[in-house]
């Protein structure tokens, strides 16, 4: 511990050695989720409709595919920072737990990528089916 | 996790009195898990929904607009308002203002019925525009 900068002291440190990039990455993906999520809501509300035909063409538009495909990122990769630490803080026995980070992997990586191909799918083929 | 049984644990969750800081921490984390699980599958749905085609669609719309529908996304909708504005007081928190005690409790009570009023006004705007 030396007589350092407060980075400089937390750096490197912790049970994963990553020092608080978690706790930071927390946060930066906090604000890509308040800054997208509340687009994505103020959108939906003054769309003309929300049928088939409304939204595919809606999200077709490179102008909301790439924020769309952002903000899947930035809440798989938010949840996939915040279930961690529920995870941690209730799953005692050592092989649950490394089952537990596993499922979180696969289920957020999963997920985010089941968004982001159907975003892209929507985008470059239109409402074709 | 070893321990030893002899020796005691610093008492933390039992002897304090309950406030209302301690039942927006729990909130936030009840609200974080149910929109990282029900919240992101039933976007996720949505989208591969919209990308499947017109019948995978009507099949995600007739779910979402059964009564039963509603109250999931009502109550989704309260949850991402009060995960929201419970995070946005944690990045007050972060920058190291907001503990003073009376502070503290004034904003944990106050967080709820912004959240409410937010989700409150989201609804009556939807239903507003298509009554």
């Amino acid at each position: 511990m030396g007589n350092g900068t407060g980075i400089g002291r937390v750096r490197g440190l912790g049970s994963a050695k990553h020092g608080a990039h978690h706790w930071l990455a927390q946060r930066y993906t906090a604000v890509g989720n308040l800054l997208l999520v509340l687009w994505l809501l103020f959108s939906l509300v003054s769309l003309p409709g929300l049928d088939h035909e409304s939204v595919v063409t809606w999200v077709a538009q490179p102008l909301v595919a790439v924020p769309l495909m952002l903000m899947i990122v930035s809440i798989f990769w938010h949840l996939r920072l915040g279930m961690q630490v529920m995870l941690e803080d209730y799953v005692h026995d050592k092989g649950l737990a490394f089952l537990s980070i596993l499922l979180l992997n696969f289920y957020a990586i999963g997920g985010a990528a089941a968004g982001i191909f159907a975003i892209a799918k929507i985008a470059f083929m239109g409402a074709a089916d | 996790m070893a321990r030893s049984k002899s020796r005691p644990l610093s008492p933390h969750l039992t002897i304090w009195k309950w406030g209302p800081h301690m039942a927006i921490s729990i909130l936030h984390r009840v609200t974080g898990n149910g929109l990282a699980t029900a919240g992101a599958l039933g976007l996720v749905w949505w989208l591969m929904a919209a990308a499947s085609g017109p019948d995978a669609y009507a099949t995600f719309v007739a779910c979402a607009t059964h009564p039963l529908g509603y109250l999931v996304m009502i109550g989704l909708s309260w949850f991402f308002f009060q995960h929201m504005t419970s995070g946005l007081r944690h990045f007050v928190l972060d920058m190291g203002a907001g503990y003073e005690l009376a502070t503290n409790k004034r904003w944990s009570l106050i967080v709820p019925v912004i959240s409410t009023a937010l989700t409150i006004a989201f609804w009556l705007f939807i239903f507003g525009k298509t009554v």
